[in-house]
């Protein structure tokens, strides 16, 4: 599997490198990288336009996508996947096109399922404890949820808290960033029942630069373009226009064609080994990892025994990025300050912490270089 | 690991000038939120021309990089004139600290050498 993914053959002054950074994006396989570069070399054209046979395969590639990723989250219907540029865009499409009055959303929310509704409406943050009847109201318009925290590792019980919001109010919509859950385990919108999901294809194999928006069919249909531009009009006079159906109506302008094309292989891959092993690869390298790191002295992990593939931690020898530096010197490859996750921060009371997380390539190798390193920044700053 | 040279590391756990002034002239606190350092420096200035640093501390929590830094700008600055102070660039810390930085870590060691100027600010502006 390792031998699939070009960069860890990579070396940096002789030295491999650890990438233990998967949860700010993954590595991509060759297969992806291919796949990508098969729309540059064999078909390349605009989409839905030329009446060609490279602009035919370009389309049909393109849409075939679409298709894979309903199939992947179980979506009921293709139409019901919007592509974005990534999961802030696939919320902010959300926020800019119902601009809700009243939102409430979690302190462990990721900025981009934070911000777009702090600027839209009037925001209230739910400690992830107190009982959702405290905090939902009958005027709440948007749950705003994340399904992973990028932070602390904390699986949510989606479907139990989309019904607890719903019997609190039926006409609150739910949006679950599902962008730490989707590239880690098996996701089933309609199980589910939330209104929207989104999600990105970089942390899941795929390119940068694509998103993915999915939510209810008549949802979608009911609410406005949120750019307007090419691809997404059927007709146009002075005085007005007539836009596409979704999806489409959302996708203005010369989309990422070669992006989801790749994005495509991404969900093959992972597919092919299936989401039920990924997760189970994670939970044993997890549990590894917790193991070896409450034995580095003055170190403290942040969230629940039982998480995602992500551990957030502190040494009271160095700051989160000293510890970083320290690694680097190693190849190894960790993220250091608040991971866009400010307000879970300064509810923490810390500024900044250390970030390992884990993904389909992670070895015990990886984590034991991990530890090895750790031991070496207490060993230059205690 | 060139980086945390000695001095460096001396300067990060035995910080100079760490605390509070008495009734200092300026008070300025900064952040560099992404990072989560914050720095807060309290300047006293000679008091009748108040051209010359007479006293300086420094408080705050941040990395290596930016606590060094403001340590060893404490020690250079005291007994400084204000004009000189202001004139401070990117590459007297660089000299400062005699490490090479990466663009993010330039970030943490610049930003007390932000904080002071800001500080002299307060004082000019009330002049």
């Amino acid at each position: 599997m390792q031998n699939d993914f070009p960069l860890l053959r990579r070396k940096i002054n002789g030295k491999p490198i650890v990438y233990l950074d998967s949860t700010a994006t993954s590595l991509k396989p060759q297969a992806v990288i291919d796949k990508e570069n098969e729309y540059y070399t064999k078909y390349t054209a605009n989409i839905f336009r030329g009446i060609y046979t490279t602009s035919e395969e370009a389309t049909k590639e393109y849409e075939d996508v679409r298709g894979k990723v309903a199939k992947f989250i179980n979506a009921p219907k293709s139409e019901e996947i919007v592509f974005t540029r990534n999961t802030s865009e696939s919320i902010n499409l959300v926020a800019s096109c119902l601009r809700p009055k009243e939102i409430v959303a979690s302190i462990m929310e990721h900025h981009s399922n934070f911000v777009p509704w702090q600027q839209i409406g009037k925001l209230k943050v739910w400690d992830g404890k107190e009982d959702l009847d405290n905090i939902v109201t009958r005027t709440t318009e948007v749950f705003a949820i994340t399904a992973v925290s990028n932070v602390l590792g904390t699986i949510l019980p989606i479907k139990e808290i989309v019904r607890k919001v719903k019997t609190i109010n039926p006409q609150c919509l739910v949006l679950v960033d599902a962008a730490q859950a989707a590239p880690h385990m098996k996701i089933d919108v309609a199980d589910w029942g939330a209104d929207f999901v989104a999600f990105s294809s970089h942390k899941m194999l795929g390119p940068t630069g694509v998103g993915v928006l999915w939510g209810k069919y008549e949802l979608l249909s009911a609410m406005k373009p949120y750019q307007y531009g090419g691809e997404m009009i059927t007709e146009v006079r002075i005085e007005k226009s007539v836009f596409k159906e979704v999806p489409h109506k959302f996708e203005a302008g010369t989309p990422h064609i070669a992006g989801v094309i790749g994005f495509g292989a991404a969900i093959d891959y992972l597919t092919k080994i299936g989401m039920d092993n990924i997760r189970k690869h994670e939970e044993e390298i997890v549990a590894y990892a917790m193991k070896e790191l409450k034995k580095i002295t003055g170190l403290t992990i942040y969230g629940p025994e039982k998480r995602a593939g992500i551990i957030a931690f502190t040494m009271k020898s160095a700051h989160a990025h000293d510890i970083a530096q320290v690694l680097n010197e190693d190849n190894i490859c960790i993220r250091a300050g608040n991971h866009c996750a400010m307000p879970l921060h300064l509810s923490l009371g810390i500024a900044a912490t250390a970030r390992a997380s884990f993904y389909i390539y992670t070895t015990k190798a990886d984590v034991d270089a991990l530890i090895k390193g750790l031991e070496k920044v207490n060993k230059l700053f205690l | 690991m060139d980086i945390y040279r000695q001095i460096i590391l001396d300067h990060y756990k035995h910080p100079r000038n760490f605390g509070h002034l008495d009734k200092p002239d300026a008070k300025t606190e900064e952040g560099n939120v992404t990072c989560g350092d914050r720095i807060v420096i309290e300047l006293k200035v000679e008091s009748r021309k108040s051209e010359v640093i007479d006293d300086i501390r420094f408080s705050g929590e941040g990395c290596a990089i930016s606590i060094a830094s403001a340590s060893m700008l404490t020690e250079k600055v005291k007994g400084m004139k204000i004009d000189g102070v202001m004139k401070l660039s990117i590459h007297d810390i660089m000299h400062m600290l005699g490490s090479t930085l990466t663009p993010s870590r330039t970030k943490c060691a610049m930003l007390p050498l932000e904080v002071l100027h800001k500080a002299i600010w307060t004082i000019t502006i009330r002049k």
